[in-house]
């Protein structure tokens, strides 16, 4: 049954498209794709590789300005989330508290599961 | 249309008292005239029109840090209002009749006594504009930029802003659809300020994260 869901009070289970539910949830280990494409898109170089943690899922899913940006899948739609980093993990040396963080929303293609 | 900035370039004598302020001094740069093209092509095309330019520019110009001032404000004294703001900064921005023409989220970030926030755009210059109007320069710049994802307290100690060790800072880097707000902590001793006078006391770099909101602001009430 993965990926439907019994409706209490209606037969039958309903089925979602693929894309329609975000993938992550708030607390997933997610690491931002190492990915170095042509074009344009939202992902600062800085975070490539870096892993962090989900801190929600933003709604409503937004069209794809990476894609919209060339006239290609103008409309389609995209989950993305606000992603917490810690900045002693995004920069080795960072001189401040092992507080400090980062927060960033990036889209859903850019992500990967992290590690436990 | 066409010939409209050939001519605004000019020849004509300037010893008159002149209705306009001059444009530009020299030739227009490698941009201006790419936007001077750009522009007049989507209005030969009929994509958009002269009179839509002019009115998004009054829209620009009538947004500024004093209307973020009166947010800010209002959930300070306000807590309903302030539990909204958290949760839906544009639906509380809304309420007090502050439109979003750009279609963009709003996340107001709480300053407390355990975290200090900080708003960069590190990829432009991503800003809330449809509550603070225009960003400063600086934050436009590319040393604000890159430094304050690096070392956010060495850039906030250059503003005099000089965070605790105990208090995590946690800098916000706007990218796609989704721009942040500061909420400041209310200064102390505040507490027979009105709304207004507490507006008063909200300048566009508390609201950025810059710097912390202070009874000292130059000008203000009591």
């Amino acid at each position: 049954m993965d990926g439907t869901s019994k409706s209490a009070g209606l037969p039958g289970s309903v089925v979602f498209a693929l894309g329609e539910k975000p993938i992550f949830k708030p607390g997933d280990r997610v690491r931002v794709s190492t990915r170095s494409p042509v074009g344009h898109y939202r992902v600062p170089t800085y975070l490539r590789g870096k892993s962090g943690s989900v801190e929600r899922v933003i709604e409503p899913a937004a069209v794809d300005n990476e894609e919209e940006g060339y006239g290609r899948n103008a409309g389609s739609k995209r989950h993305y989330y606000r992603v917490a980093f810690r900045m002693s993990e995004i920069w080795p040396g960072y001189a401040g508290s092992e507080r400090d963080g980062l927060h960033i929303e990036v889209f859903e293609t850019w992500l990967e599961r992290g590690e436990r | 249309m066409t010939h409209r900035h050939e001519d605004d370039a000019h020849d004509h004598d300037h010893d008159h008292a002149h209705p306009h302020a001059e444009i530009s001094e020299g030739r227009p740069g490698y941009y201006d005239i790419m936007e001077t093209a750009v522009r007049e092509l989507l209005i030969d095309k009929k994509l958009i029109g002269a009179d839509e330019i002019r009115r998004q520019i009054e829209v620009l110009d009538s947004r500024m840090p004093a209307l973020g001032a009166r947010v800010v404000a209002r959930a300070w004294t306000d807590p309903a209002f302030r539990a909204r703001l958290l949760a839906d900064g544009r639906a509380a921005c809304e309420e007090l009749g502050i439109s979003f023409y750009d279609d963009t989220s709003l996340i107001a970030v709480e300053n407390t006594d355990k975290v200090h926030n900080l708003i960069v755009c590190t990829l432009c210059s991503c800003y809330p504009r449809p509550v603070l109007g225009l960003p400063p320069d600086w934050y436009k710049a590319r040393p604000y930029r890159a430094r304050a994802v690096v070392e956010p307290r060495a850039v906030l100690a250059e503003f005099g802003t000089i965070i605790p060790d105990e208090v995590e800072v946690r800098v916000h880097d706007s990218t796609a659809m989704v721009r942040y707000l500061v909420l400041p902590k209310r200064p102390a001793g505040t507490g027979h300020f009105s709304e207004e006078e507490l507006a008063a006391l909200v300048t566009r770099d508390t609201m950025i994260g810059v710097v912390p909101a202070t009874v000292d602001v130059a000008g203000a009430a009591p």
